[in-house]
């Protein structure tokens, strides 16, 4: 335990020596987070704290900090992006520290404050972030209880805490705050302070309602598109027309001319503008577009080709799983089935397209940026700039929903691009509309072909997938060539698209109990740029694996749940059938009803949240609309079963947005899914009637859920078209059959 | 550059600029809301909403001097002395939010149908927030806590 009178000195000096900006950070500090937004009053405000630079993973105060007389501060390498982790992280701090959820605060990813916990993906934030929290916070309530104890001079068994207060014998009793008198908590994380065990739980477990939804409802500023600094200058860019275009020829006179214009850049065929009003800088980014010559190349192949150019360029397939037998085990079966399946390339489609503000100063470089990782994206503008990434501070803030990498992180190296050109005034980029449609990364478009033998009984004795995909991700971690618009420079940092990730088979190894499996990889270089989307390959290849499930089902004549409940032997997943089962009534539904019904399941990644869903179809004219969809989660221990159910309806509705409408669409020249009307996704009209049923399991480990009903809302929606229609369904999207 | 009268939450004001420049940019620079928020620029997805004589009109594309003369009531407007408008209070109960993007033009859009409909039903709630893009698919969320507030009021 250090003192604070002499340390903050230290603290003091160090901010200044790294030169670092202080505007921005704690933006809004004053704000009261309090939870009822109307009962604003109870609480004195947070006043928030002062800045101290993030050490070392295995202190206390690398996570939980009592600075602020009265409040908890919470700290998490990990970002908010409308999944509701701030609220979640806050109530396993204030479980395990024992104190009212409203007295809590978080900081969220700050190369300068937090630990480097890489990017906010994988739906690994609570197994990550919050088990790392959970355990600092248990230690800071053992280490004060320990330090009452020696004040005391009393047994440690004879103090205990309560509402952040320590009583001990005698009604002896002192705060937290009180009993550190300005300390700080620097002490180890030795693993020793017990855990509360879950059937004490008060906070987690609890709906508590999300703070931040309070200050959104009433406007207030929340979002990265909302900082307003100083002097800041609007800025915009102009992405050449197609991936490989080139600038021949732009007229800069005619536009440096234009009223508002601070700046044009144009570095190789890199081009922004720079305008005093954001409505300028549009404007000139217009007349760019119109005046500017660029060179292009086709995009190739065209997209009616794609499938086959995939298998075309496929050479000797990755063996991800093994089976020298598996050809033969098939053959000998008694029943063989083999489906090919399909889908397109598909987009985050970000209601907000992506901004950020960066500003330098004496060759130090800050950010604020909706990345999903600070880190790795001070890394990345390391590379890009040629400094040290001690130069560089990235602050994260919230973005529009990102649903994985979208343009938060092109965004954010292009305004420090930009800003370069103009030191000591902060520089806010906002892409438009058609940038983000154009420029973001999509999900892959993937092909499926499934193989399997089944004996009599309909147990599945053999399973073979063969997967043609492009990357799942092209994260920067490091290479400024992530960048697209580094890639465009006059000195072009060069792409490396470098190992293909295992995104592209996630999920696709049935978890169905399977004697003898292969899973082959095809990595394919298709046209268009891809990187993570919400789920990776797991959309595709459970959309794959469970139609095909439904096909087994149907050959060996069972019951789509009987079918998979007699081929899995995990226990949780058979659980989560079963609830499935009895929350639709399954057994009491007509043929007819049935028949308009789909259901589908999966483990996400086989290791994360257990979901199973069923889709009822109803007709609308001639076509298809989605009347119901009933999902069952289960991911261990629940935080918060309202935000679990919340994130989940989100990803169904979202699921079967991209099952039924969504394909990015391209002809020879450019991308042609340049905006909402181009390229539809669902409306409020769209909606089905939904419900989500959660199974908690209070003594498990708490397990990712934010990505577990992508796969399967695809495969039941396309199980269900297929049963109504009476013919199988092989490819994505789906739009013909609805209305 | 010219003076464009506007009336914004209940004051009048006049502005030297541009008066092509439409009315989102100029709310969100010259008054320093940031309710609304850029979508598209092609009235295509709602976000930029905002009440015009209680109707919610995006804001986006239309020249601020369009707009003179007109009621223009924005969402940090809705809540009074403190107490939340009955379609926050109805959102902020139903948690309707993930990322919260698309907020401001859903809540606009539930404001502006209740006020010219009280008693919608749910074909007409879902018509009236049609016109808003919500990625995260938090819809089912929105139209409950629209007749939430109906049933609150």
């Amino acid at each position: 335990m250090k003192d604070t009178t002499t340390n903050n000195q230290n603290r003091r000096s160090f901010l200044k020596a790294s030169g670092q900006l202080i505007i921005g950070f704690n933006l809004f500090p004053f704000l009261q987070f309090c939870a009822n937004p109307e009962n604003q009053t109870t609480l004195s405000a947070y006043p928030g704290i002062e800045e101290r630079p993030h050490t070392e993973k295995a202190i206390i105060d690398s996570w939980i900090r009592l600075d602020a007389e009265g409040f908890v501060t919470v700290l998490t390498g990990k970002q908010e992006l409308g999944q509701g982790i701030r609220t979640a992280l806050m109530q396993i701090a204030a479980e395990e520290l024992e104190v009212p959820f409203d007295i809590c605060h978080i900081i969220n990813g700050d190369t300068a404050q937090t630990a480097n916990e890489g990017y906010t993906a994988g739906s690994n934030s609570v197994e990550g972030s919050g088990s790392a929290i959970r355990q600092a916070a248990a230690e800071a309530k053992y280490f004060l209880i320990q330090e009452a104890a020696k004040l005391w001079q009393v047994n440690i068994d004879q103090v205990e805490v309560n509402n952040g207060e320590i009583h001990g014998p005698e009604n002896k009793k002192i705060s937290y705050w009180k009993l550190l008198d300005g300390k700080f908590l620097e002490g180890k994380i030795t693993g020793e302070a017990p855990i509360k065990n879950p059937s004490n739980h008060v906070i987690v477990g609890k709906s508590i309602p999300r703070a931040d939804i309070s200050k959104m409802i009433k406007g207030e500023p929340h979002f990265i598109h909302d900082l307003r600094l100083e002097g800041m200058l609007h800025a915009r860019v102009v992405h050449p027309p197609s991936y490989n275009a080139k600038l021949e020829a732009l007229d800069e006179s005619e536009i440096s001319q234009l009223p508002g214009v601070v700046r044009i850049i144009v570095d190789g065929s890199f081009v922004a503008i720079v305008a005093k009003r954001e409505y300028q800088a549009i404007k000139a980014r217009e007349k760019i577009i119109e005046i500017a010559k660029w060179e292009s190349t086709n995009i190739k192949p065209a997209m009616g080709d794609l499938f086959s150019d995939m298998k075309n360029k496929a050479s000797k397939p990755k063996e991800i799983e093994a089976s020298p037998t598996i050809n033969q085990t098939i053959k000998q079966a008694k029943n063989q089935l083999k489906s090919t399946y399909r889908k397109p390339y598909t987009m985050h489609g970000s209601t907000g397209p992506g901004c950020a503000v960066a500003q330098w100063d004496n060759q130090k470089l800050t950010v604020w940026s909706p990345t999903q990782g600070v880190y790795p994206l001070q890394n990345t503008l390391a590379d890009l700039f040629s400094i040290e990434k001690e130069s560089i501070r990235c602050i994260g803030m919230p973005g529009s929903g990102c649903y994985g990498h979208n343009s938060a992180d092109d965004v954010s190296a292009e305004a420090a691009m930009i800003a370069k050109h103009l030191p000591n005034q902060p520089v806010r980029l906002q892409w438009m509309r058609d940038n983000e449609h154009r420029w973001e990364p999509y999900g892959s478009a993937m092909q499926l072909t499934l193989e399997a033998g089944m004996d009599q009984n309909g147990k599945i004795t053999s399973w073979k997938t063969e997967i043609w995909s492009d990357t799942h991700s092209t994260r920067p971690n490091g290479n400024a060539g992530h960048y697209v618009s580094a890639r465009h420079l006059a000195e072009p940092f060069e792409f490396k698209k470098g190992g293909f990730s295992g995104g592209s088979y996630r999920n696709a190894s049935p978890l169905y109990d399977i004697a003898d499996k292969a899973l082959l990889l095809n990595d394919y270089e298709g046209p268009l740029r891809t990187s993570a989307l919400r789920g990776l390959g797991a959309y595709g290849n459970i959309f794959a694996l469970e139609s095909f499930i439904d096909e087994l089902a149907s050959s060996a004549s069972m019951d789509p749940f009987e079918f998979r409940i007699r081929n899995l032997k995990n226990n949780r997943a058979v659980e989560v059938l079963n609830t499935l089962k009895s929350k639709t009534d399954w057994d009491n539904l007509s043929d007819e009803t049935k028949s308009k019904c789909g259901i589908a399941f999966a483990q996400y990644k086989n290791s994360a949240a257990y979901f199973a869903v069923m889709v009822t179809l109803e007709n609308e004219g001639e076509k298809l609309k989605i009347k119901k969809m009933i999902g069952v989660i289960e991911a261990g221990q629940c935080i918060n079963p309202d935000g679990l159910i919340n994130q989940t309806e989100g990803g169904m509705i979202q699921s079967a947005s991209w099952t039924i409408l969504e394909s990015v669409q391209y002809n020879e020249k450019e991308i042609i899914s340049t905006d909402w009307n181009s390229y539809p996704i669902f409306r409020a009209n769209d909606i089905p009637e939904i419900e989500v049923h959660i199974i908690n399991r209070p003594e498990e480990k708490p397990l990712g859920a934010g990505e577990a009903a992508q796969g399967p809302v695809a495969a039941a929606i396309v199980n269900a078209v297929s049963n109504h229609l009476g013919k199988r369904i092989y490819e994505l999207p789906l739009r013909e059959y609805f209305s | 550059m010219k003076t464009v009268t506007l009336t914004v939450n209940g004051k009048k004001t006049k502005h030297e600029l541009d008066p092509k420049e439409p009315l989102l940019y100029v709310l969100r620079e010259e008054f320093k809301l940031s309710g609304a928020k850029y979508g598209c620029g092609l009235h295509q997805c709602g976000a930029c909403v905002v009440l015009v004589d209680n109707q919610a009109e995006p804001t986006c594309m239309n020249a601020c001097e369009s707009f003179e003369g007109k009621n223009i009531e924005t969402i940090e407007h809705l809540s009074q002395n403190n107490k939340l408008h009955a379609v926050q209070k109805a959102f902020f109960e139903a948690q309707a939010a993930q990322c919260g993007y698309c907020l401001n033009g859903m809540l606009i859009s539930a404001v502006a149908l209740l006020r010219n409909n009280p008693q919608p039903n749910k074909s007409q709630i879902k018509d009236a927030l049609q016109q808003v893009i919500c990625r995260c698919g938090t819809h089912p969320r929105f139209i409950k806590a629209v007749e939430n507030a109906i049933s609150q009021k």
